[in-house]
């Protein structure tokens, strides 16, 4: 198949008022017997070049369903996306015929994920597995191919790279099969890269090498990276924009020292409380009482009142839509005010 | 940190959810939540997992359909006197291959015999087998399976290969074989039975002892020996509830087979002798007068069809209510 | 064999569990009918500790480090290759069967999956309830509702939810399930193995909140594993500090998190992020090369050097003794210890 890139998308460009990637208004859900699971309730959001915007929030937040549905790899049946829009470079994928999305998703947009393991296939050698995609797209020949995986291999330094080229990916250990994935996924040279909470099968040392390998390659590609994930330290130290998930919506969104410094939205805020730090020995840790919705029966209204300590009447009757809390941070909680003025000293 | 992302499939939801929701990884599932978001506890329906079994089954119409079957050959087994009042052995040669007609509905046999009658009392010869051979195997499957699992080692060992050794004879070689070694005069239901438990096992067994190992592993195992369980306690609390699910399930659908079994031995006259009644040697006499008299293979064939299919598709039926289930 | 100021604050006191010299090797074999071993995975390499009554030693490293082993050889769910664990006044590894018995009612665990550690096919009231059944004379079958509705009720969940299932609750109340099953016997020492490793992280504060009152009512002595370095600092007073099936560092919470002096316990401090997003412009990032080394096939001399940015000859040749050598303060497993600080303290906000 020859590269089908340059006759269906414009050239890319860059500045302007266009973003990479711009996410409206999405909507997935889940149709099984016992009822219907909403995983993703209508968020937006966008990605320029060269930045990391982190979608952070805990299991059954919705986070990795909506990166799959960007990617258009849900399962379909049983999930559906029931709305929205997923514009790359202007073009919405979701209206795309399957062809041209097949032709952006994997060279375009690229997807890393969580347990390596099992994201890589057993049976085929990394070199095969990193270079295949790069052939088919390009069309060049096997040993050029080969050439290639070589070179994104070290470019993710691994060492021995050329030794190593046809090993198996059970002969790698966890933190070099997610470098693997990685050049897998950088084969293309794509615009945009999905992690999906690519470090929580992995120790906190080789944890480090792989954020800080990401955020090298970030920087001498240009591409925008979504970080997806639940931890909060990994969120603080990669990523320029965040937005909080809770139960299928973005509750929260922003630069991420205001996010973090400045917290807008009860949940936010009982996060940043709950985590013990490193650099402190701190007295109690104050939890958020309660447990995320059932997907399938979410409470009206705003889906974290049941859990907040701010809630009143009109936050079980009217949804918060996301309101300006300035300088480019958005909160989807109607006493937003109140719990940023309760934070001041 | 390496940690392992074994499969823990969630109870309810599919294949996109898991997918998609990560919840059985990292501490909620939907499902879970359901009960612990309704925090102020509302008395919630006492679920059992057996009973959870028992409402997915209800919901497949399969299971219905073969239940009932199930059950009727069973009462036919237990008692033929109430589906009919004809002696199966009052035979009269007058009467020698008469068709069907509304009083003798599956007409008469060779020997005279009322065929409804024959047909009736032969479901307690090959039912009776069935069953039979069925829990023989199971109770040594289960035993040796979990004390080769459980026990691991020099026990395993010897076990694994004493089964690996029967189970290398082919079933029906090996059962043609003892039956013929036994002699015509001993064998009845008892001799048959015996015959194809000493084969059948093997298959169980192996079952039986992969669920344990895997169950074995588990935390809660783990637990209980930290707590000073003994391995009694262990194996049948633990243990065995947990790794059971798997043999009931091949155990309903080998009652089915092993009845068939039993038919094609006695067809080939290896199995049961006149004057016993069984489907299988009633489908061999009627072999050579299929052209004169199709009746008296069709009812046999029909009953004994019936009813293999309908264990087999119960079996079918509890393995999709309980494999979700088989955490 | 360590003997260190540090390692027994309290001093005078006799330790309630003192480890020496444990050694746990995993055989490795070949061959199917006839096996040989033609090596072993040296999970836990000798180490030594001490616990003290009502306190919290955390044990923390990375996979593959042995502090899994550690937990269930001191259980013994393993059975040592080496060394001696005194309890009491009584080596562990000797006891016999019945005394065994008696142990387990003392040394108890909280394990880190809420999933695979309850029998999904046992009420909670069941599976907290069978210690007593084990051990039939510590609460008589007439007090045994009350004594349970009292305990899950104490781990915050409702007595009425005694004939649920686990599949249940969620995880965070699964845990708290086998916490309850843990304090049945009334223990002495309770080992958390990853007690919230496998939680959602506005769930983790809840269990460790939990762990902490629990462990001030009963006067506990946890021996709290943990990857989360946070999470460590938070719960525990000292800290041994594990690679590659030995204790490179121990001391107090303070020594670990503000005076390191092993270079591997200062690599794993700078790699741990920390949810500020200035507090990393002004930490210093040490990042290691390579991988962990196969346990299988440590290296000689100190199991750190192949990764160290410190390493010279001596130490391929001489393993490092876990002793204060340079009067830091508390013991280190390393010929050039050094303490630097690697955290900086909390910014105000």
């Amino acid at each position: 198949m020859t590269d089908v890139k340059d006759h269906a998308l414009p050239t890319p460009g860059s500045g302007g008022a266009g973003h990479l990637l711009e996410v409206e208004d999405l909507h997935v859900e889940f149709r099984t017997r016992r009822g219907v699971v909403h995983a993703v309730n209508g968020i937006s959001y966008t990605l320029d070049e060269r930045e990391t915007l982190a979608i952070l929030g805990e299991s059954g937040s919705g986070k990795s369903v909506s990166a799959q549905a960007v990617m258009g790899i849900i399962d379909s049946p049983p999930g559906f996306v029931t709305q929205g829009a997923v514009r790359f470079q202007g073009r919405d994928l979701l209206q795309m015929p399957e062809r041209e999305r097949r032709a952006i998703r994997g060279q375009r947009i690229a997807m890393v994920f969580q347990d390596a393991l099992t994201a890589l296939n057993p049976v085929f050698s990394v070199g095969w597995q990193i270079g295949e995609p790069y052939r088919v797209h390009h069309g060049v020949s096997r040993a050029q191919a080969r050439r290639k995986a070589v070179e994104m291999m070290e470019r993710v330094r691994i060492p021995s790279a050329l030794q190593r080229v046809d090993d198996y990916p059970h002969q790698f250990s966890g933190g070099m099969r997610q470098r693997v994935m990685i050049a897998m996924a950088l084969a293309l040279d794509p615009d945009i890269l999905i992690a999906d909470e690519p470090t929580t099968a992995l120790d906190v040392t080789i944890q480090a090498q792989v954020m800080e390998l990401l955020a090298d390659l970030q920087a001498e590609t240009g591409m925008g990276l979504i970080l997806i994930t639940h931890d909060l330290g990994v969120v603080a130290d990669a990523a320029d924009r965040v937005a909080v998930m809770y139960a299928g919506r973005i509750v929260e969104t922003g630069p991420v020292r205001a996010i973090y410094h400045n917290p807008a939205h009860p949940y936010t805020h009982g996060l940043m409380g709950s985590i013990p730090r490193l650099d402190q020995k701190g007295e109690r840790l104050n939890p958020i009482k309660g447990s995320p919705p059932n997907l399938m029966r979410i409470p009206p209204g705003c889906p974290f009142h049941p859990r907040c300590p701010y809630a009143r009447a009109v936050c079980a009757e009217d949804l918060p839509p996301l309101y300006e809390v300035g300088h480019g941070q958005r909160s989807a909680c109607h006493f937003f005010q109140e719990v940023i003025d309760e934070q001041r000293p | 940190m390496g940690k392992d992302t074994s499969a823990r499939s969630d109870a309810a939801l599919s294949v996109g959810i898991k997918a998609g929701l990560q919840a059985p990884e990292r501490g909620t599932t939907p499902a879970a939540n359901g009960i612990a978001g309704t925090e102020a506890s509302k008395p919630e329906r006492q679920a059992n997992l057996w009973s959870d079994v028992w409402i997915e089954l209800r919901r497949n119409p399969l299971f219905f359909i073969s239940a009932v079957f199930v059950l009727l050959m069973l009462a036919i087994a237990i008692a033929p006197q109430l589906f009919t009042s004809a002696d199966p052995r009052d035979c009269s040669l007058t009467n020698s291959l008469v068709r069907p007609s509304a009083q003798h509905w599956f007409g008469f046999d060779l020997q005279g015999c009322d065929y409804y009658a024959r047909v009736m009392y032969g479901a307690r010869a090959s039912i009776a087998v069935g069953l039979s051979v069925t829990a023989a195997s199971a109770l040594i499957a289960v035993i040796g399976g979990a004390l080769a699992g459980y026990y691991g080692g020099l026990i395993d060992g010897l076990i694994a290969r004493i089964t690996d050794v029967v189970l290398a004879i082919p079933l029906f070689l090996g059962g043609i074989v003892i039956l013929s070694a036994l002699g015509r005069q001993s064998r009845g239901i008892v001799t048959v039975t015996i015959a194809l438990t000493a084969l059948y096992w093997p298959t169980m067994l192996r079952l039986m002892r992969s669920s344990v190992l895997s169950a074995k592993e588990q935390d809660y195992v783990t637990a209980a020996r930290a707590l000073g369980a003994t391995d009694l306690r262990i194996l049948m609390s633990h243990i065995l509830p947990n790794a059971i699910a798997p043999v009931i399930v091949y155990a309903t659908i080998a009652v089915g087979i092993i009845i068939a079994v039993e038919a094609t031995l006695s067809y080939l006259g290896i199995g049961l002798q006149l004057p016993a009644i069984s489907w299988g040697l009633m489908i061999s006499d009627a072999q050579d007068r299929l052209l004169q008299a199709p009746h008296l293979l069709l009812f046999p064939g029909l009953f004994l069809s019936i009813t293999v299919f309908a264990f087999i598709l119960m079996g079918d039926a509890l393995r999709d209510a309980l494999d979700p289930k088989l955490r | 064999m360590s003997s260190d100021r540090r390692d027994a604050p309290r001093a005078g006191r006799e330790p309630l569990l003192r480890v020496e010299g444990l050694v746990k090797h995993f055989p490795l074999t070949r061959g199917i009918v006839f096996k040989r071993q033609i090596g072993s995975v040296r999970a836990v390499d000798g180490i030594d500790f001490q616990l003290h009554r009502g306190e919290t030693l955390g044990l923390v490293g990375e996979s593959g480090c042995g502090k899994s082993t550690v937990a269930r050889t001191l259980l013994r769910l393993e059975e040592p290759t080496a060394g001696r664990a005194i309890y009491k006044g009584n080596d562990i590894f000797t006891l016999r069967p019945s005394e065994l018995r008696a142990l387990r009612r003392e040394i108890q665990i909280v394990f880190q999956d809420p999933y695979a550690s309850l029998n999904p096919r046992m009420t909670v009231g069941d599976i907290v309830s069978e210690p007593w059944e084990i051990h039939s004379g510590i609460v008589p079958k007439a007090e045994r509702p009350k004594r349970l509705a009292d305990l899950l009720e104490r781990v915050g969940l409702n007595p009425d939810d005694r004939n649920r299932y686990p599949h249940q609750f969620s995880g965070g109340q699964r845990q708290r399930i086998g916490i309850a099953r843990a304090l049945a016997l009334n223990p002495e020492v309770i080992i958390c193995d990853e007690p919230v490793s496998a939680l959602d992280v506005s769930v983790q504060a809840q269990v460790v909140n939990l762990l902490e009152e629990v462990q001030a009512a009963f006067g506990l002595a946890y021996i709290f594993i943990a990857h989360d370095l946070s999470v460590v600092r938070h719960i525990a007073d000292r800290v041994a500090v594990m690679y590659l099936g030995r204790i490179v560092e121990i001391g107090d919470e303070q020594d670990i998190y503000e005076r390191p002096t092993h270079p591997y316990t200062q690599a794993l401090l700078s790699a741990v992020p920390i949810p500020d997003p200035d507090a990393s412009a002004f930490r210093e990032r040490i990042l290691l090369e390579g991988d962990i080394p196969d346990p299988a096939d440590p290296p000689s001399g100190c199991h750190f050097r192949t990764r160290c940015w410190k390493a010279e000859a001596l130490c391929a040749e001489r393993y490092p003794e876990l002793v204060d050598r340079f009067n830091h303060g508390h013991p280190s497993s390393c010929h050039f210890a050094e303490p630097r600080r690697v955290v900086s303290e909390r910014l105000a906000p």
